[in-house]
């Protein structure tokens, strides 16, 4: 057999049969809802006269409008939020699917309780009607966001009608520098290669960098594939992967775990595999990375300066920045340190699982958040959550003088409900700066967990390590 | 869904790249479980001076009077970017767009238009930019626009628009395949069955 990519061997493994027409019948193993976008498709499938083929592959959970107040209930600050959940309860109910309630142990953001569950595991296929789904690619694993109307497809036939993207592999080369992290490695990779650089391609991250990355930063990498505007992310497994997935609630066991195993050890690019484009990045010099404008692909190192309309080339970019800049109340030439918050931010699928908030606690011990601004860290799930509370993390946060939330994916979206103010400045560890994404006006920079939390104590832009000292 | 084939509208000209889905429609204007009741919603950032007030931001295309009746859209590289939310298209649709025009698509919201009766077309920036204010003819059985620019569409995407197709139906034809490939497949990856 000739070599195969990682990203061939999960798609023709999944393949029932190719259509005429460049269409294949692809199969799908696990369907992940939540209650934002998932009670529409229930519902809508259901109107139809259809069923659920088999529920048991089905999860959902309550992360995108439930609040994350502490003593949450059905009640959400964002009008009409609890008939989003109590819909979704009952659609679910009807439908025998697995629900992560508000209360539950299981419930969190889905791209964090998914594989802390032992949901996805590599060499699955995994849908669901959230486009950060690419987040689970880090398991060696194929799994990508849908709209709603194709979430009722898979889960309705069990299959997905799909044409095959082209593939990439982007290798991260050499060692990481300290306080440097997945974050900044894919913030980096789009603001050199554009939001729309990965747009067509299953992209396959790899080398010595990525190797050395846990499976939590690599799920962050993943997490923004589809900022670059990539189908998927994905990375080959590895002993970490396996060490990951191994005893989780929904992984196999015994006889199974083992078949599981070998099949898993497969699931890396042959050595002679060729892609359709290829892009190596040294990380060796590599600094902390954010956003100045309203794009993810409008970031730069920490120690550069916010550029001008007129450093790009292209007339659509230049256009962009203009726009950008002017949303952003920043000048050309400012440098971002000089940037005073209004507000801090950790937490979202991106940024938010254990060790992201470990490290974070490191930097935060001992120091107290900037007068005037508002900090707020929600735990990607409440494992996580509890996990943290146990080993003392969440005194720390709150000590500092951060807000200490129940999970879920909380403000790193502006539903209507809670937001960050008017024109205010926060420095978030999401995976989105887009205009209003937070709220009225609100201007997001984006960032690693390390930069926000360090931004928070200095009240302006600044890396961990000018806080460290 | 009702079949998809010849447009001949004004276009919108919304030049500008990276357009996201939460610009197209943001969080707060998804506001119940429902496809519908979303076109007041559209673009609700750029089109009103105020969220509470929806005075019309005048200086926003969409709101010339002289574009209230198109159908078409021109827009710029990476169009409906971000968030896999499919109220984007319905928001679109229900507002009377149905061809969109970009160098190209966030690939969910692409899926999502041909999915519920709008047509993207992934065409070159500087034809985009050659259009004038006039009317665009689109047919998407022979894929020309204004009779002469021609226009790629896989034939699946085309098949589904020109019909109306529903792939769940479309998908329901090969279900002995569906079930023959479950059978094989629980035996190799039985690991992989809950």
């Amino acid at each position: 057999m000739s070599a195969r990519t990682l990203f061939e061997k999960l798609w023709n493994d999944h393949t029932v049969c190719q259509l005429a027409d460049g269409v294949d019948l692809l199969y799908i193993d696990r369907i992940f809802l939540h209650e934002r976008t998932g009670s529409i498709s229930l519902i809508s499938l259901e109107d139809a006269g259809r069923s659920v083929l088999n529920p048991e592959k089905v999860f959902c959970t309550m992360d995108h409008i439930v609040d994350t107040f502490p003593g949450r209930t059905d009640k959400t600050t964002m009008q009409g939020g609890r008939d989003f959940i109590e819909m979704t309860r009952k659609a679910t109910n009807n439908e025998n699917i697995r629900l992560f309630d508000i209360g539950d142990r299981e419930q969190g953001i889905v791209h964090v309780t998914s594989p802390e569950q032992g949901i996805i595991l590599p060499g699955l296929t995994l849908v669901c009607p959230d486009s950060h789904t690419c987040t689970q690619g880090a398991f060696g694993t194929l799994a990508w966001g849908i709209g709603s109307t194709e979430a009722e497809q898979a889960l309705a036939t069990n299959v997905l009608r799909m044409e095959k993207p082209k593939s990439m592999r982007v290798s991260f080369d050499g060692e990481l520098p300290a306080g440097v992290t997945a974050k900044d490695m894919i913030l980096h990779l789009i603001s050199k290669y554009s939001a729309s650089g990965g747009v067509g391609y299953a992209v396959e991250f790899s080398g010595s960098a990525v190797k050395s990355l846990s499976m939590e930063s690599r799920m962050t990498l993943c997490n923004m594939a589809v900022e670059f505007g990539a189908f998927t992310g994905m990375i080959a497994v590895d002993e970490k992967t396996i060490d990951y997935v191994k005893g989780r609630p929904f992984a196999p066991k015994g006889e199974l775990w083992e078949q599981a195993v070998q099949y898993w050890e497969d699931l890396k690019s042959d050595n002679e595999a060729t892609y359709d484009k290829e892009i190596i990045i040294d990380v060796t010099n590599l600094s902390p990375t954010v956003s100045w404008g309203t794009s993810p692909g409008q970031s730069i190192a920490l120690g550069e300066k916010i550029p001008s309309p007129n450093d790009f080339e292209d007339k659509n970019q230049r256009i962009a920045a203009e726009n950008a800049l002017s949303y952003m109340a920043i000048k050309p030439g400012q440098c971002l340190r000089d940037l005073k918050i209004d507000a801090a931010f950790i937490g979202s699928c991106t940024n938010s699982r254990l060790p992201d908030l470990r490290r974070v606690a490191k930097l935060l011990k001992n120091m107290k958040v900037a007068s005037g601004v508002r900090a707020i860290c929600v735990p990607g799930s409440t494992e996580v959550k509890l996990a943290a509370e146990e080993e003392g993390i969440d005194k720390i946060f709150m000590d500092a003088g951060f807000e200490w939330r129940e999970s879920g994916c909380s403000m790193c979206f502006f539903a209507g409900g809670e937001s960050f103010g008017f024109e205010e400045r926060v420095v978030s560890s999401t995976n989105r700066n887009f205009e209003g994404r937070q709220g009225p006006k609100t201007r997001t920079h984006i960032a690693s967990p390390e930069t926000v939390a360090a931004s928070a104590i200095a009240g302006r832009i600044c890396s961990a390590s000018e806080i460290e000292g | 869904m009702r079949g998809l084939n010849k447009i001949n509208s004004r276009a919108i000209p919304l030049l500008r790249i990276n357009v996201d889905t939460d610009a197209i429609i943001p969080s707060r204007e998804m506001k119940k479980v429902s496809k519908r009741g979303l076109s007041e919603g559209l673009f609700a950032g750029w089109r009103y001076l105020s969220n509470e007030s929806r005075v019309l931001n005048p200086d926003f295309i969409l709101n010339d009077p002289y574009y209230r009746e198109a159908q078409i859209l021109l827009s710029g590289d990476n169009f409906g970017c971000g968030s896999s939310r499919e109220h984007a298209v319905w928001a679109l649709h229900e507002y009377g767009i149905r061809v969109i025009i970009a160098p190209s698509f966030g690939a969910i919201f692409y899926k999502n238009c041909i999915r519920n009766g709008i047509l993207p077309i992934v065409l070159n920036e500087e034809i985009i930019t050659k259009f004038d204010n006039g009317n665009i003819n689109i047919n998407l059985e022979e894929q020309k626009i204004n009779e002469s620019i021609k226009f790629e569409i896989a034939v699946a995407d085309k098949e589904m628009l020109l019909q109306g197709l529903d792939d769940i139906d479309l998908n329901l034809k090969y279900i002995n395949q569906i079930k023959s490939f479950e059978k094989i497949d629980r035996k190799q990856r039985a690991w992989a069955y809950l």
